[in-house]
This record gives structure tokens, sequence and C-alpha cells, in this order.
């Protein structure tokens, strides 16, 4: 009982009290580059979402094999090849995300919140656990990410999922989808977030 | 089952293992998408074409021109357009160095006398929500139906006269250098393209 008490609460952590985002500030390099609309942040998280997944379980699988001296490079290396694998596969099967990702798929490698992962958690924890938090983990990324999208799709170019919601031509804060505006939309976000959580918990 | 000691060998061994098997699956991935990949290209390719022509019924992609290029490091294609024989316009691929991020792609429509038909970006790594956008509509309303002999290329800001993106001056400027390459060619290829039909 007390396991799966312990299993729930290793899923939940990633979305909640640990959020990478809007708690433990991890993997800001995409959240503040990509985030200019809701679809971009969407497809962000998806796709870190399964690079995460993925090299938790094969860090967690091979974890006994790899001397601890050369970990970081063999992290590198598996968080590598299934970044390289999921860039092959969005240009291939969906390249309209692609065209708008750009080169922020293959900065996926570098970012910490996968790495830091690997080390801290998967390096360390049996199978299960780590594809739970790797699970947890990347939802509470995907929905960061759409968060701040959407709100800075809202404020920058006044639509949702690209559907517009003002007139063509009116005035919106184009502050927000500029880079200083991701900066912004992040520090509420996060503030937003931290009172919530606190309060919930 | 404890962690394997940090010996040299151990080490070279390990590391060499792990780089063998993402190689190997890297490569196996890359012969499953290799085949969609290029088909997507050549869909988005044939699909820009049949944006920026007129109407026509040849087959451009057969009919395609590569030329040697002054202005760009590639060679620069031309497909030109014919319906019922007749020299109706040519799509011409215009590319510039000078985007925020590299390369910027487009294919440019132009009718017989040299006016703009159409514009499609075919490739391009700009700023996702800012040099992104010149790709739409409101953006590239304004090439429409112009000639650039009449029309100059460059944004107000350096004195010409496109309405360059709020927040990407330099995408703007990427993309009115690339027009202007493009019709540069095919001003140049004109006479070639009309002939070789007849």
């Amino acid at each position: 009982m007390a396991e799966t008490i312990n299993q729930k609460q290793n899923f939940l952590k990633g979305i909640v009290k640990e959020n990478p985002v809007f708690v433990m500030l991890l993997g800001m390099c995409p959240t503040l580059g990509v985030t200019s609309s809701a679809f971009n942040g969407l497809g962000m998280g998806v796709a870190t979402l399964f690079v995460l997944l993925m090299s938790n379980i094969v860090v967690s699988l091979f974890k006994s094999h790899i001397p601890s001296k050369v970990r970081i490079p063999a992290f590198i290396i598996i968080i590598a090849s299934f970044v390289t694998i999921v860039e092959m596969v969005l240009e291939a099967f969906i390249p309209f995300l692609y065209e708008q990702l750009g080169i922020f798929i293959p900065l996926i490698v570098v970012n910490c919140l996968i790495l830091g992962r690997a080390e801290a958690f998967a390096s360390k924890n049996n199978l299960m656990s780590s594809i739970l938090d790797g699970l947890g983990m990347g939802i509470g990324f995907v929905i960061a990410l759409t968060a701040l999208g959407v709100t800075r799709e809202i404020l920058g170019s006044g639509s949702i999922f690209d559907f517009k919601f003002v007139s063509e031509d009116a005035n919106t804060f184009i502050l927000f989808i500029l880079p200083p505006g991701a900066f912004i939309a992040l520090a509420y976000l996060s503030v937003l977030f931290n009172k919530i959580s606190t309060k919930t918990t | 089952m404890g962690k394997k000691e940090s010996t040299f060998i151990n080490m070279v061994v390990s590391l060499l293992l792990i780089t063998l098997v993402s190689g190997l699956s890297l490569g196996f991935i890359n012969d499953l998408t290799i085949e969609p990949i290029a088909k997507a290209k050549l869909d988005r390719k044939i699909n820009a074409i049949k944006l920026v022509l007129p109407e026509f019924n040849n087959n451009p992609v057969e009919d395609l021109v590569v030329v040697k290029s002054e202005f760009a490091k590639d060679s620069v294609e031309i497909y030109p357009a014919f319906k019922n024989e007749e020299f109706v316009g040519a799509a011409v691929i215009g590319s510039s160095e000078k985007g925020f991020s590299g390369l910027v792609k487009i294919m440019v429509g132009f009718t017989p006398d040299g006016t703009i038909q159409n514009i499609v970006v075919l490739e391009q790594k700009e700023t996702p929500g800012l040099g992104t956008k010149m790709k739409d509509e409101k953006f590239l309303k304004q090439f429409r139906g112009i000639n650039p002999s009449k029309f100059n290329l460059k944004v107000t800001k350096d004195g010409g006269e496109v309405d360059a993106l709020t927040g990407a001056t330099i995408t703007s400027r990427a993309f009115g250098e690339s027009v202007k390459m493009a019709y540069d060619e095919f001003l140049k290829n004109l006479d070639s393209n009309n002939t070789s039909k007849h």
C-alpha cells in the first residue's frame, strides 16, 4: 500500500510540487524560446515529454552498466539519439510543426530538465519509478509550456491555438510574443502557480 | 547489482557500446524516414508551385531549369509553367543567407511580364512567432500583383516600399532580398523559358 502511494506521489510531484518550469525553473531555453504561441508550446512540450520518458527508461535500465566517471557523456549520447529520432520523425510526418519549432528541436539535447532527471532520478531508481517520474515531469512541462504559450498568444496576438478573437489589424501587446514578454509572463505565471499550489497543500 | 567501476577498460567499452547502439538505431530510423521526408519535401514543392502560378497543365518539376547564379551559392531552380504549350509564367526559388537565423528560401511565381503572382515560403529558421510571420497573409499580400521593376523591394527603414514585420526587420530584409534575387533570375532566363517549348 505504501508503495502505491509512493508511486502516485512520484508521478504527481512533477506536475505540482516540483513542477519543472514553475517551481524548479529548469529547461528555461525552450520555455522562453518557443512559447510564443499555444500550439508551439504544446508541440515542444510533447516532444520533450517523449525524449524525457525514453531517456529515463534507458538510463534506468542501464544504470548499473555505466561507470560513474563517464555517466554524463553516456547520458548525453542517449538523450541526443532520442532527440535526433524525434527530429527525423517530425520532419517526415509533421513537417508543419517541424518548421515552426525549427532550431529548438535539436536544442532539446541540452535541456537541463532531461539531463537533470537522468542524473538525479533515473540513475538511482528502478524502471517503474523512473517511468512515472519521466511522465510526471514531462506532463508538468507540457502543462507549463502550454499555459505560457496560451498566455503569450492571447496577450501578444489576440488569438488562442491560432483561433483569432480580435480583428486582423487590432493592436495587441506585441511585447508578449517578443523575448522580454516571455520573462514577464513566466514570472507572473510562476507567482500565480506557487500561490495556488501552496494554498492547496 | 553493483555499479560498474570506473576503470579505463570499463569506460571505453561502455561508451563504445552506447555510441554503437545509438548509431545503429539512428541509422535504422533514418532509413525509415528518409523516404517520407523526401516525399514531404517534394509534395511541398509541387503544392507551392500550384499556389504561386496561374493555371497550367504541364509538369513544371520535369521542365525544371537549373541555372548557375551569381547571386546565390547554390544554383537557382526555375520551374516554367505552360498551358496548352503557351508560356504562362515561372516559379523561381529565391533565397537569402541574411535571415535572422540563416537561410530563407522562398518560391516566387511570376507571370510572363514579370508581375508577381504569389509567393510561398519554402524553408526558414526564423524566430517562432516573429520572423515566421512572413508566411502570414498580412505580410505576403503586399507583394502580390506588383512588378519588381517599379517596386523597391527594400524595407521602408532602408528607403524601400516593403512594410517590415513587427520585431523582425532582418527577416523582412532577407525576404525582400530573396524576391529580388528571384526576379533577377527570372529576367535573365526569360528568353530561354519562352522558347523552350516551341
